[in-house]
């Protein structure tokens, strides 16, 4: 055990599936960078650094530079995985999965239904999602509700070092394809993270707080931030529980459902775009299963519906924060209903 | 020259950076002895009553209770009662530069750090205290499904005078999850193996539980290498035990199935945190962790029963000092095992107490290990 990044999390649960499964390979745009070129190999180890040291250790039949070509690596890992090997694909930022819809959402996320449950496709795309990076708007999407409505898909959104290890373990050994998505933002947090190889099943919700007034749900960054609000709102004297749903597909509904149960009060904390997000999704849920244990409207703490600007001040607006979500909070909290009026 | 002793936040287990007073114990002005309990501490994972390392007078309250304060932060001060007030004042604003400063805030936070060796081709991670001390080292062996920690108020107290090495038992915490036929051979065969990878010929060996069998198989087999027994509600001693436990704990991979298991541990059931049992929940997501449990469990504990009794060998061990302790409320192996042992067996079933009295009557078991060891 020692403190680790969220970066090398991620470099450690590849590396010790690597090790312990000849049939892991990576693959992807400067996954090692200036491989066969007069550069240094392993110069880059990924765009920002994730992969590095992968092609030192496992060489160039592992570890896969591809052309700029999202359609051609994204559906030969699909290939590679239907015929038996498991694939880690780096999609680079999750923006660019435009040119590669078909491999994903048509083929890989259909292998197994498509060919009668004769299939398997243990696949990994890993991405980076998010904003806050000053990357603009066509790096900075959280693009998780479009790949959460296609059946066939496993989404995970780990929202801590510790998380991202155990949950990228989970996602290799996975027969299914598994699209995991990281913050950039947080690559350099740490926390401690165990040394030996570990496994956080996907469907089962982590509680990071827990109290009896409201229940936040948060996604992959947001869970932090929702930490954050609640404990200057316990401070306050208003507890609140934080679910982290860890997976998108599967949710944990059953654990989401427990918790609004009991507080009877819901916000959710959703950095995607706000119309048919994770935070609609979730609303939808509660209104249908627990309506009568509502105490308040639900509030939805998500981003305006415009792309991400560049401009860092309003990059700064745009994204939710912990004062967008006490205030949330806040508001549920002094809901009245007609009669007490 | 005046005597003013600072009391500082104590670190209770690896992980601990901070903690708060959760209640005083004794007033401002009270005259306490060594060993008082002068207040609780609480953690996010375990609350423990803190004990005066000195005698003098508790002269001053520093920390505010419930106020969290880093580890090694100044939360009271002792001295005589002559010691002037205005004394006592620019001793905590000393104190407090010193702390603000960061450099001895730094040193109380890291703490010593585990060490990982080689024993049989298998990882062993132990922690060691105490390393300048001369004379026969205590080891400190936990139960199933525990670790090192499980030692966090054992191992401070008894490193103050000895060498103490707690290891991971194989299976457990940072040590290998290959445990073999996972038996009290097969983990008595490590904890020998550790000794001499330590280059230590004898030993005082203190088990709990599993490790308590442990221990006594350890003794049984190499007793060249045994000083003294302290057995603390060990396994080993008849065929009961609450084989929901084990099953329990073996089973439950969430917070809420895991804590009422927990909850058999102790007699104060609150001392089950959601940290505790978060970090529970973190080593038995390792792999090979759970095969490693299931192997334990069905090489010792079959069907809920006890299947390798030494009991009728206790008679072998002929000089070796032993001593067992049992917490009275012990809901795992109950305490009327320490009932008929033979004389020369100094038995000890502490009140208050359910199977963890190392950490339910720290104190009291600390005072029992220390005069067993160097009477």
């Amino acid at each position: 055990m020692s403190k680790k990044s969220y970066r090398a999390a991620i470099n450690e649960a590849l590396r010790q599936e690597m090790r312990r499964d000849p049939t892991v390979i990576v693959m992807g745009e400067d996954v090692a960078g200036g491989t066969d070129s007069a550069g240094e190999q392993d110069a880059w180890g990924g765009v920002l650094g994730v992969t590095k040291g992968l092609f030192g250790e496992f060489g160039r039949e592992r570890v896969l530079d591809t052309p700029l070509s999202e359609s051609a690596y994204i559906g030969a890992a699909a290939g590679a995985a239907a015929t038996g090997l498991r694939p880690v694909a780096e999609l680079m930022f999750v923006d660019f999965l435009g040119v590669c819809f078909d491999q994903i959402f048509n083929q890989a996320a259909k292998f197994r239904y498509m060919f009668g449950g004769h299939a398997r496709t243990p696949m990994v795309i890993r991405a980076m999602y998010g904003a806050g990076f000053r990357a603009a708007s066509q790096h900075s999407q959280c693009l998780y509700p479009l790949f959460t409505h296609i059946p066939g898909l496993k989404v995970v959104l780990p929202s801590s070092a510790y998380e991202a290890k155990g949950l990228l373990i989970q996602a290799i050994r996975d027969d299914d394809p598994v699209i995991f998505l990281e913050n950039k933002v947080q690559y350099d947090e740490e926390e401690e993270v165990p040394d030996e190889p570990y496994t956080i099943p996907f469907g089962e919700a982590n509680l990071t707080r827990e109290g009896e007034d409201v229940t936040i749900v948060a996604f992959g960054r947001m869970v932090g931030i929702a930490n954050a609000a609640a404990d200057r709102l316990e401070k306050q004297g208003i507890s609140c529980t934080v679910v982290d749903p860890r997976t998108t597909s599967p949710l944990d509904t059953g654990t989401i459902l427990d918790c609004v149960t009991e507080t009877g009060r819901l916000v959710i904390v959703d950095e995607a775009s706000p119309r048919c997000n994770m935070a609609t999704d979730i609303s939808a849920l509660v209104a249908q299963e627990a309506f009568g244990a509502l105490k308040a409207p639900i509030r939805m703490v998500c981003p305006p519906h415009v792309p991400v600007p560049f401009a860092p001040n309003l990059e700064d607006l745009y994204v939710p924060n912990a004062d967008k979500v006490e205030a949330a909070v806040r508001a549920v909290m002094g809901y009245k209903t007609k009669e007490t009026v | 020259m005046t005597n003013i002793t600072a009391i500082t936040m104590p670190k209770f287990g690896l992980a601990m950076t901070e903690g708060k007073v959760a209640s005083w114990a004794k007033p401002e002005g009270a005259e306490i002895s060594v060993g008082d309990e002068i207040a609780d501490i609480e953690t996010t994972k375990i609350t423990n009553a803190y004990e005066s390392p000195v005698k003098g007078t508790l002269r001053r309250y520093v920390a505010a209770e419930q106020e969290e304060l880093p580890v090694g932060a100044l939360i009271a001060v002792v001295a005589d009662p002559v010691v002037a007030d205005s004394e006592i004042d620019a001793f905590i604003a000393a104190f407090q530069a010193d702390f603000a400063s960061g450099y001895s805030r730094e040193q109380a936070e890291a703490g010593p750090e585990p060490l990982k060796t080689d024993v049989d081709g298998r990882a062993t991670r132990y922690l060691e205290t105490g390393r300048e001390h001369e004379g026969r080292p205590i080891i400190l062996i936990h139960g199933f499904g525990g670790d090192l920690n499980n030692w966090m108020f054992t191992q401070p107290g008894l490193a103050e005078k000895h060498r103490v090495i707690a290891p991971d038992l194989l299976g457990h915490g940072g040590s290998s999850k290959d445990v073999g036929a996972g038996d009290h051979a097969a983990l008595s065969a490590s904890v020998v193996g550790l000794l001499a990878a330590l280059d230590i010929p004898k030993a005082h060996l203190v088990g709990h539980s599993l490790g308590g069998a442990v221990a006594l198989r350890t003794a049984l087999d190499k007793p060249a290498h045994v000083a003294s027994l302290t057995l603390i509600s060990p396994a080993g001693f008849g065929d009961e035990l609450d084989g929901n436990f084990i099953t329990g704990f073996i089973a439950a991979n969430r917070r809420k199935q895991l804590e009422p298991v927990l909850e058999k541990l102790f007699k104060d059931k609150s001392l089950v945190s959601r940290d505790m049992a978060e970090d529970l929940l973190k080593y038995k997501r390792l792999d090979g962790v759970g095969a490693a449990l299931s192997t334990i469990a069905a090489a010792n504990f079959a069907d809920g029963r006890q299947k390798d009794i030494l009991r009728g060998r206790l008679a072998e061990l002929g000089n070796i000092p032993v001593q067992v302790i049992w917490g009275a409320e012990d809901e795992i192996i109950p305490a009327h095992q320490a009932e008929g042992l033979p004389a020369g067996i100094r038995t000890h079933v502490l009140a208050g107490a359910g199977h963890m009295p190392q950490m339910e009557k720290a104190a009291e078991v600390n005072r029992l290990i220390l005069e067993l060891v160097a009477p």
